[in-house]
């Protein structure tokens, strides 16, 4: 297995795309310090862009991955290694380049314009390691979504489709259930809702770690509550950790029975 | 013993002299005399002025009142005191001691006082035609209700407040019943409460002082032609902190004044016919957060930057007019070059109308599709008071 990730990992690592990936948050990340100086201001705007983006990214990039690697995972597949080493491998080896990306493209301009002075760093470190955990997570998925799926147009729309999911309408149905539902007590529903979406719950995260956290008011006196204290870090991080494994272990159960 | 200059005598009060005492100069000195007060620490509490008398400190003489009571009682009209170093009041669940109290006074003059470990600071209680400059309240106030008020006006009228600097208490400045007076360049700061607290006070001025970072900003409650001027309100940030709470407020001017970092820049309630002139909103959470029953109220040529939510309503209906200002987030054009944006902007973000329907809601901030929503209501209005909007916007910032 490690073979296969160091060489799908080398192999993205010197692809252009990498590199394309690097390079914009790199620019992204000097240009908000220029634009704002503040470095714990950067770090709101960052978040925006990180929660959007990054599992967009991480989906196409991971179908594209699939279904452009299918010959080579062909071939590999006629040797003796495991069917679990050969996906696990490319899912860690693409994961770990986009997270590798984020990390140093975002961490370079941070450093340079003194993260280590501000203490803006814990959020900063949050945000990284939310940013991995969704490059993590959606990789995964977008790799389910692409081995169940032969038709290369069919698996793209639905990975597309499973962000837009993730990223917008769910909220959407989250708000209408909030506003037909106003009569009814909704900190336990609003709790659990924006746990089961890693999005949400990356969102929140960041945003109870900030300043307009206050802008929360009563319901946000609730959130912190539980995810401010260290059990529900603790939980969150494990919903994360879940969201993680959930997808991987359902990428080794189609592998397993794929017939290729 | 006092000598004579015209018809006033002087009495010098020091540790080491005859008079080592200020309470006994006070009774032995004649009314309109002076009392001048050498460094020093006095142990005394209680001190009755009831003749109209000038004390003035030397040095800035401590007088540790030693928790047992008021430090100073002004009964008597033409009091002045000036300069001393009032410490340690006495906290009482059934007395509202204060450092300085003036009981139905008239010309009376608090200056250049400093007050630490203080119950009520400077209490003005049914009195007149004083002023309070330039004292410096500094308490350590840490729950509300074992803490008092910097400086409290309690039906009293015609008083000039300025140039104090009040910390630490519980409600920096509070009036309550008190007309006609004048507060200007004081600041205001990390008290427990509010910074400045109006209740059924009327034709007041305030202008030119600070708040910031008080428990929860500035009350206005209650009051008519009250006049608001050239103030800061900078970082009342906290889950229930407003910069300005307005309820019952009618005829009032706000002007000039700058709102920084606050939660809520002014939260409005109930109040009619209010004038919004050139103040700035900077980076608040909400600029304006109007509740209800808010009519004919005027917003012209403010400057509302980098908000959250530049204002927030809660009715369908507007009975508001919004002229003039400035908005970071206006995206307009202006073709003919006439200094106004040719489209309107409308202030109020649906997620704002939503939140106030739902407050549960507020999680879904900054959310993608938050964003999506705001973009479309803002194209064709259909939640929004669809008249709520500023039809001439300005392109450039008001300096």
């Amino acid at each position: 297995m490690l073979k296969i990730l160091k060489y799908s990992f080398y192999d993205l690592i010197r692809s252009r795309w990498s590199y394309v990936y690097f390079l914009f948050y790199l620019t992204l990340g000097f240009v908000l310090l220029f634009l704002n100086n503040d470095v714990s201001k950067a770090v709101i705007t960052l978040m925006n862009v990180i929660i959007v983006l990054i599992p967009l990214i991480g989906t196409i990039f991971g179908v594209m991955y699939y279904y452009n690697s299918r010959e080579f995972t062909e071939l590999l597949l006629a040797q003796p290694i495991k069917r679990s080493s050969i996906f696990l491998g490319q899912y860690f080896g693409v994961a770990g380049s986009l997270t590798l990306s984020l990390v140093l493209g975002l961490g370079i301009p941070f450093v340079l314009y003194g993260l280590f002075r501000s203490n803006a760093i814990f959020d900063f470190t949050l945000l990284l390691v939310t940013g991995a955990f969704l490059t993590f997570i959606f990789v995964g998925l977008s790799f389910v979504i692409a081995i169940s799926n032969e038709n290369k147009i069919k698996g793209f729309g639905y990975a597309v489709l499973l962000w837009l999911f993730l990223a917008v309408v769910y909220d959407g149905l989250f708000l209408m259930s909030l506003i037909v539902f106003e009569e009814y007590p909704l900190d336990t529903f609003s709790l659990v809702a924006t746990a089961l979406n890693p999005i949400d719950l990356s969102r929140i995260l960041i945003l109870l770690k900030l300043d307009i956290s206050a802008l929360l008011g009563y319901t946000g006196a609730i959130f912190k509550k539980f995810f401010g204290t260290d059990i529900g870090f603790v939980v969150s991080m494990a919903i994360l950790v879940l969201w993680t494994v959930l997808p991987t272990l359902g990428l080794l159960y189609k592998a397993k029975r794929k017939d290729f | 013993m006092g000598f004579q200059i015209g018809s006033a005598n002087i009495w010098t009060v020091c540790n080491t002299c005859e008079n080592n005492s200020i309470k006994e100069t006070i009774l032995r000195a004649a009314p309109h005399d002076t009392l001048l007060v050498k460094k020093g620490t006095y142990k005394e509490f209680e001190l009755l002025v009831d003749k109209p008398l000038v004390i003035k400190g030397v040095g800035y003489p401590i007088v540790d009142g030693e928790r047992k009571g008021e430090i100073f009682r002004i009964t008597s009209d033409n009091v002045t005191l000036d300069g001393l170093f009032l410490i340690n009041v006495g906290v009482s669940y059934t007395k509202d001691n204060a450092a300085i109290r003036v009981v139905q006074s008239k010309n009376f003059q608090i200056q250049n006082m400093v007050l630490e470990q203080l119950f009520f600071g400077i209490y003005l209680e049914k009195s007149s035609h004083g002023k309070v400059y330039h004292n410096r309240i500094i308490g350590n106030a840490v729950d509300e209700y074992n803490s008092g008020n910097g400086i409290q006006l309690w039906y009293s009228s015609d008083v000039e407040v300025a140039k104090n600097h009040v910390q630490g208490t519980r409600d920096g400045i509070y009036l309550e019943f008190s007309d006609r007076i004048t507060i200007t360049d004081n600041v205001s700061m990390d008290n427990l409460r509010y910074g400045l607290h109006f209740m059924f006070s009327n034709h007041d001025i305030y202008s030119n002082n600070t708040f910031e970072n008080n428990g929860a900003g500035v009350a206005v409650m209650f009051s008519k032609f009250i006049t608001m001027k050239d103030n800061t309100f900078r970082k009342n940030w906290g889950t229930a902190a407003y910069g300005m709470l307005l309820k019952e407020i009618n005829d009032a001017e706000i002007s000039g004044n700058t709102f920084e970092e606050n939660t809520i820049g002014i939260n409005i309630e109930g109040s009619n016919r209010i004038k919004y002139l050139n103040n700035d909103f900077i980076n608040n959470g909400w600029a304006i957060r109007v509740i209800g029953a808010c009519y004919t109220n005027s917003f012209k040529g403010n400057n509302f930057m980098y908000n959250s939510f530049d204002i927030s309503y809660n009715s369908k209906l507007n009975d508001n007019v919004f002229e003039g200002n400035f908005w970071s987030s206006y995206t307009g054009y202006d073709l003919d070059k006439d200094g106004f944006g040719d489209v309107p902007y409308r202030p109020v973000k649906l997620f704002s109308y939503v939140v106030n329907r739902t407050p549960e809601t507020i999680v879904l901030l900054r959310s993608l599709f938050m964003d999506i929503i705001d973009f479309s209501e803002r194209v064709s209005p259909v939640f929004t008071p669809d008249n709520l909007k500023d039809a001439q916007p300005l392109m450039k910032i008001r300096s």
